[in-house]
């Protein structure tokens, strides 16, 4: 069984995505990194659901991430396009309208 | 191995769940009138007459709030019961932070008419957005499966994105809401993980009941095993859930969102949202991991201490009375965070510590509505007014409006005949009750430290001189009424606290 | 595990070797043409080739932004088939109760397609 290979892939996932949100300034880039990190749960999910035998709630849940991920970037793109159309721009850093 | 996909060996009808529906009305209300003004709203030529929306969400929320009532009635001859195969419960909890979000929502809707008119703004997508935000919050409250709690956080989040986007013309909104989608996709993301690490510790994903992580945590030999990996689990669960509260230190977002996003909706933001949180917080950590106890209860010491400590002094420091509200909640929540401390070391202190936070989040919920509606008029149109010095003279120029500022804000300092004052004492008794003095007395501390930023408000409000230019403050009927409503709940609850207080204590005894 | 582990590795060395030995070959046959062939570059030697018409503006042009908003029904369609699947594979079993619930999700997908229909969404600007 091959259980800690694919944590492993997972975790290393989960770093690079982590990472890219912390360090890109560009929103879809930001973006996409999340995806990676909700992907990375994914592969978690169906290793521990493989480990227990084939058990269904990793499966679902596993369908319900891909779901919500999808609706989350339709949402995601949609603000960064309205951001971008105002400031022609879309480098998170240079969002400084408010301060405090 | 694969079930999902296993060829068709067995034909065997699957048993289906059973659902009960008639506990899952406040949910399908919620629902049903969401995709009604979507749908009726985009297919009629013209729109509907002004103010449809409005009615039929407060029309809504006062079904689904009735609803519930109804449900708690049953609760109480009856029991507190599951639905949908154990997926969601019907209990105190569940109910009475159910009522509160309903509340908000009604607020929130009687504010946002007035608010949309004055901007000029014709978008039935708000209130849909609203009322599927509300939804969600619901399911959180109600979860007892970490897949739906997601899902029930997922459909809350993505609608108060776009929520805070919402005001068009304002570049500020559109930067909070794309800020908010950031850090909230982020510790969405956290929790997710760690929900997948707990799911691989424990193999179920269902909360309290037979074959839940509560049993599974119960039998030491199997979580022994994978002790490392619950442990992780509960900590990014725990990440992702204070994100979502405003807890320092994932609080960074707040300020910007509160202050950017359409003042109605930063209101919701703190009321409702605010409310589902700390309800999936008591769901899926407090009341399901007892027995990892020890392992969560220093974090969520070391949060509150700490979200007390910056959100009561970071607030003093702010100009912008929207950025002064925005850290002055994230204090709050460091307040119902001590009630939580208490609620952790579980046995009879433990449930007088639910009934504090479950008490704190309902009082706390109006109150705050009521603060941002005050402050939602003094915005004035364009919702740009709302620098201290927007508030200069408002004494002599709506003295009653003034008034019932003053009452809430007041209320949230703790000042004693109204509801604030009456919610941090339980909170701080609770805390007492399970002799975690070093917070109850921080508590203490914070309360006073934070009295400082709300007397700012008051004195600018009513000592300093007006500055005679810039529109004058307009009174809608909606907003009014919406304000008259928070003033008399904060006040009614400040004098007669004893059957609220009776009532908390009741949910958080009827637990599933 | 021990033996579970080298053959988990031995799987891989396969790969390893199969695919040190297909760089190597395509790097020989490239490098070889390169030292063998005359080189006599001319402008429209090194143009892009699009089907035998010259080619317009450069590699890296932006797509649209009006194709966002197919890209995202797209995937909003496609994704709704990940629960439609799992309920095809099962048809037999979920009987009566499945088909039921699954009116009820595409209709509430309708509704969605309904708003963006009526949104102006569908029509091409």
């Amino acid at each position: 069984m091959l259980l800690n290979q694919f944590l492993l892939l997972g975790a290393i996932l989960f770093a690079i995505g982590v990472y890219g949100v912390v360090a890109r300034r560009n929103a879809v880039l930001v973006l996409m990194s999340i995806e990676l990190i909700l992907n990375s749960v994914n592969i978690n999910l169906l290793a521990f659901a493989l480990r227990n035998g084939g058990d269904p709630t990793g499966h679902t849940f596993a369908l319900y991430v891909i779901a919500v991920a999808a609706a989350e970037v339709g949402v995601g793109l949609a603000l960064v396009l309205l951001v971008y159309r105002n400031r022609r721009s879309i480098a998170l850093d240079e969002l400084s309208e408010m301060k405090g | 191995m694969h079930l999902l996909l296993s060829p068709m060996q067995q034909t065997d009808k699957l048993i289906s769940p059973s659902v009960n529906w008639g506990s899952l009305t406040p949910l399908l209300v919620l629902l049903g009138a969401g995709l009604v003004l979507l749908v009726g709203a985009a297919l009629s030529a013209r729109g509907w007459a002004k103010g449809l929306y409005a009615t039929l969400t407060a029309a809504a929320a006062v079904a689904a709030g009735v609803l519930q009532f109804v449900l708690w009635n049953s609760t109480v001859h009856h029991g507190p019961k599951s639905l949908v195969g154990e997926a969601l419960v019907v209990d105190g909890p569940s109910l009475f932070i159910g009522i509160s979000i309903c509340a908000a929502l009604l607020l929130a809707a009687l504010v946002t008419d007035d608010y949309l008119r004055r901007e000029d703004i014709d978008s039935p997508e708000v209130y849909g957005l609203y009322l599927m935000a509300a939804l969600g919050g619901l399911v959180m409250a109600a979860s007892n499966d970490l897949i739906v709690l997601f899902l029930g956080l997922e459909v809350l989040s993505i609608a108060l994105y776009v929520l805070a986007a919402s005001h068009r013309k304002r570049i500020e909104s559109q930067e909070a809401g794309l800020k908010y989608f950031i850090l909230g996709g982020f510790s969405s993301a956290f929790f997710l993980y760690g929900v997948a690490l707990v799911y691989g510790a424990t193999g179920t994903t269902r909360l309290r009941g037979p074959e839940s992580i509560k049993t599974a945590l119960a039998l030491t030999v199997e979580t022994d095993k994978h002790r490392a990996l619950l442990v992780v689990g509960v900590a990014l669960l725990l990440v992702g859930l204070a994100f979502k509260v405003a807890a320092v230190p994932f609080h960074s977002w707040t300020p910007d969102v509160y202050q950017g996003a359409p003042t109605p909706v930063t209101g919701f933001m703190a009321s409702a949202a605010k409310a589902a949180a700390f309800g999936a917080l008591l769901r899926s950590v407090v009341l399901s991991m007892p027995e990892l106890r020890d392992d969560w209860r220093p974090a969520i010491w070391v949060l509150a201490i700490l979200t007390l400590v910056i959100g009561s002094t970071l607030a003093v420091v702010q100009t912008n009375v929207k950025r002064m509200l925005a850290y002055s909640s994230i204090s709050h929540a460091g307040f119902i965070l001590v009630g939580i401390e208490a609620a952790a070391h579980g046995g009879e202190s433990g449930d007088r510590g639910i009934a504090s936070v479950l008490f704190y989040v309902l009082t706390y919920a109006v109150l705050v509505s009521g603060t941002f509606a005050v402050s939602t008029l003094v915005g004035r149109s364009g919702d740009g007014a709302h620098g201290l010095d927007s508030y200069r003279g408002l004494g002599r120029q709506r003295p009653v409006l003034a008034l019932a500022l003053a009452v809430f804000l007041l209320a949230q300092a703790g000042v004693p005949l109204t509801s604030g004052f009456v919610a941090k004492f339980s909170v701080i008794t609770a805390a007492a009750d399970a002799s975690s003095y070093a917070i109850a007395i921080i508590a203490m501390l914070a309360a006073v430290i934070g009295a400082f930023l709300y007397l700012r408000i008051i004195v600018s409000m009513f000592l300093e001189d007006g500055d005679a230019e810039g529109e004058r403050v307009s009174i809608p009927f909606g907003t009014g009424a919406a304000i008259g409503i928070s003033v008399a709940f904060t006040l009614v609850v400040g004098f007669f606290p004893g059957w609220l207080l009776e009532l908390a204590r009741d949910a958080a005894t009827r637990l599933y | 595990m021990p033996t579970d582990f080298s053959s988990f590795l031995r799987g891989w060395l396969t790969v390893a070797i199969f695919g040190t030995l297909g760089l190597l070959l395509a790097g020989l046959l490239l490098g070889l043409s390169a030292l063998v062939r005359p080189k006599r570059p001319t402008v429209e030697k090194s143009m892009a080739y699009e089907s035998g018409v010259d080619p317009v503006g450069d590699g890296w042009s932006q797509s649209q932004i009006r194709y966002y908003i197919f890209a995202l029904l797209f995937v909003m369609f496609d994704v709704e088939a990940v629960f439609i699947f799992p309920w095809a594979t099962q048809l037999e079993r979920y009987a009566g109760f499945g088909l039921v619930e699954m009116g009820v999700f595409v209709f509430v997908l309708l509704l969605g397609l309904v708003y963006a229909w009526r949104k102006g969404v569908l029509r091409w600007v």
